[in-house]
């Protein structure tokens, strides 16, 4: 169910402006990988390479190769969509999609791509989903109430539940707590120590405290400058990127020096 | 009126009592109606509003600036203003309505919905052939424009970049813009190239109202594809849903209680051109609910054909004139209210 990932001398390009620059990385399975920087330093970029997500942006392109256990993402002939459909995607702001009911946005993996689910199967991929967000207590009851009637952290789990319906190898996920209250943060801290025992996790995250308890590495962008590439300045396991990094730059970005 | 012993709140300042607006108004109106009748003599209502009126601006500015202060007066100026534009473009439309529904009832009864001119000279009569016609004509464009503009506005929101992108939303701008009655000429011709000279009848006019109605639904639809949020496209397709699915599935429900109001108001801004249908479908007397043979009477067509070439006794005609006018309003209305409901069902979903 969960799949390492092995980025090579990846560039990222928004035009001709270049975004992200010459980053290489594993990414290991079964683990939460944290990425960490200041703004602008291109994390979320960076991220959205991770399933194709970058190009569609109009003129956004990538130079590289991203390895899913050794199948290059962007190889010749690489269909998007089955990237997609493996490695799946939480966002910064709660995206439920507001035409559809509780259990149609869960199930909406499946229904908008018209694969046909028994109503059994569907009952209990729904519950699963809803219980592995930590959901389903609080809405098993108005599964049929619209998705947008929730509150923004409920909505958050309801994009994560959707996200895990789809059962990916990989879960990625884009500052997924910066809309949310302390305690809705909690309750979607305490679901990714769950989802990396079956998935690959990769976090971006403006908070180091939240970097600091969910993740096992930790890696840390920076740029140059305005203008300037977001580059790769250090990736190790989380506890040695937080007491002894062996760069400066990431010790003061995380004392709180700058950034 | 500095008192010593009192403190006062800075936080005040003096109010004009509540009936100082109606009081000056009145006034004001009186003072007009005094000026008209001496200085502009003899007396007529519409002056003396018109005077009221224009002297109630400043002297209600220079009361509240007395007492209110600066900001309050400049406030009251701008609200006074404000809602006389409001008023101001009220007032024909309710003039409208009034007359064309204390003109129009005098036949608003069952022989007009049920019979046409067939033979008619004089006294009864009816407007069954041209209803007939307008529901058919407006029909067909309908049916032929919602499915080209829709698909139109999909291709330059979802998929048009560079050059044909920019020349087919610049050329939709330019025939949002064409005379009605281009848009009567070019369909006559087309039919005349296809199906020879003098080919007029009911078809020949939906093409025309299409040329004039396709351009408003994909206006309408492209604004309303646009604000579909984008965060909304990129869950979809990181559900690994397909593009095409996306905007099937996703972008259009969530923008179609906005489309379904726009294509309803294309409807009724078409329902009522006259000169395209005078030119493509022409006129007849009797019912022809056939669209590919022999002219078809629409319902502005019939009120012009009334009101333009009456028989003896003028008066038979011009109130069949009107309630055919009449008609065709209650037709608008009860397609804006059809449209309303239909969007508040389609509305995306919320409340818990």
């Amino acid at each position: 169910m969960s799949k390492r990932i092995e980025i090579n001398d990846l560039n990222c390009y928004y035009g001709k402006f270049k975004a992200v620059e010459d980053v290489s990385m594993t990414i290991q399975p079964r683990s939460v990988t944290a990425f960490i920087g200041p703004s602008g330093c291109g994390k979320s970029t960076f991220l959205r390479t991770l399933n194709r997500m970058h190009e569609v942006i109009p003129g956004a392109y990538v130079e590289g190769e991203v390895l899913l256990d050794g199948n290059n993402l962007y190889g010749a002939q690489v269909d998007p969509v089955s990237v997609r459909r493996q490695v799946g995607m939480v966002f910064q702001r709660p995206n439920p999609f507001p035409t559809m009911t509780i259990k149609d946005n869960v199930l909406a993996g499946y229904r908008l791509n018209n694969q046909r689910l028994k109503g059994s199967e569907a009952d209990s991929l729904l519950e699963r989903s809803l219980r592995g967000a930590n959901l389903w207590e609080e809405v098993k009851n108005r599964l049929d109430k619209p998705g947008s009637g929730l509150s923004g952290g409920q909505q958050q789990r309801l994009c994560i539940a959707r996200a895990i319906a789809m059962r990916p190898e990989v879960l990625l996920m884009d500052e997924p707590c910066s809309a949310l209250d302390p305690i809705s943060t909690l309750a979607v801290e305490d679901l990714i120590q769950e989802l990396k025992e079956t998935y690959t996790i990769v976090i971006v995250t403006h908070n180091m405290q939240q970097a600091a308890r969910v993740s096992d590495e930790t890696a840390f962008f920076n740029i140059a400058g305005t203008g300037a590439p977001g580059r790769l300045i250090e990736m190790g396991t989380t506890e040695k990127i937080f007491s002894t990094p062996d760069v400066q730059d990431t010790e003061d970005y995380i004392t709180g020096r700058f950034g | 009126m500095t008192t010593l012993t009192t403190r006062t709140n800075p936080l005040t300042a003096g109010q004009l009592p509540r009936f100082t607006l109606v009081a000056t108004m009145a006034g004001c109106l009186i003072a007009g109606g005094v000026i008209d009748s001496i200085a502009l003599a003899p007396f007529d209502l519409g002056t003396t509003v018109f005077l009221g009126l224009v002297l109630f601006l400043p002297v209600m500015y220079i009361l509240s600036r007395g007492v209110e202060g600066r900001r309050a007066a400049a406030n009251r100026t701008a609200t006074h203003l404000i809602t006389g534009a409001f008023l101001l473009t009220l007032l024909p439309l309710v003039s409208l309505l009034w007359e064309t529904l204390s003109n129009g009832v005098e036949r608003f009864d069952v022989q007009f919905f049920t019979s046409s001119m067939r033979n008619v000279i004089g006294e009864g009569g009816g407007a069954v052939h041209a209803i007939y016609g307008t529901l058919i004509v407006t029909g067909i464009a309908t049916i032929v424009s919602v499915p080209i503009g829709l698909m139109c506005a999909i291709y330059l929101v979802e998929y048009g970049r560079g050059a044909l992108a920019r020349s087919i939303t610049f050329f939709v701008d330019v025939m949002t813009g064409i005379p009605s009655i281009v848009a009567g000429l070019f369909a006559y011709a087309l039919m005349a190239i296809l199906f020879g000279p003098g080919t007029i009848n009911g078809l020949a006019g939906s093409i025309a109202l299409s040329v004039l109605m396709i351009p408003i639904v994909v206006r309408a639809t492209e604004e309303l594809l646009k604000v579909v949020p984008n965060e909304l496209r990129e869950a979809s397709y990181a559900l690994g849903v397909p593009k095409w699915r996306t905007i099937i599935a996703v972008v259009l429900p969530t923008a179609l209680s906005g489309i379904v109001s726009g294509v309803i108001l294309a409807i009724a801004r078409i329902i009522g051109e006259t000169a395209p249908l005078m030119i493509a479908a022409g006129f007849t007397n009797s019912v022809n609910t056939n669209p590919t043979a022999n002219p078809m009477m629409t319902l502005p067509v019939f009120v012009y054909d009334q009101y333009a070439h009456p028989g003896i006794d003028r008066s038979f005609y011009n109130e069949r004139a009107w309630t055919g006018a009449l008609t065709l309003i209650l037709i608008v209305m009860a397609l804006n209210l059809l449209g309303r409901l239909i969007a508040k069902r389609f509305a995306p979903k919320t409340g818990r």
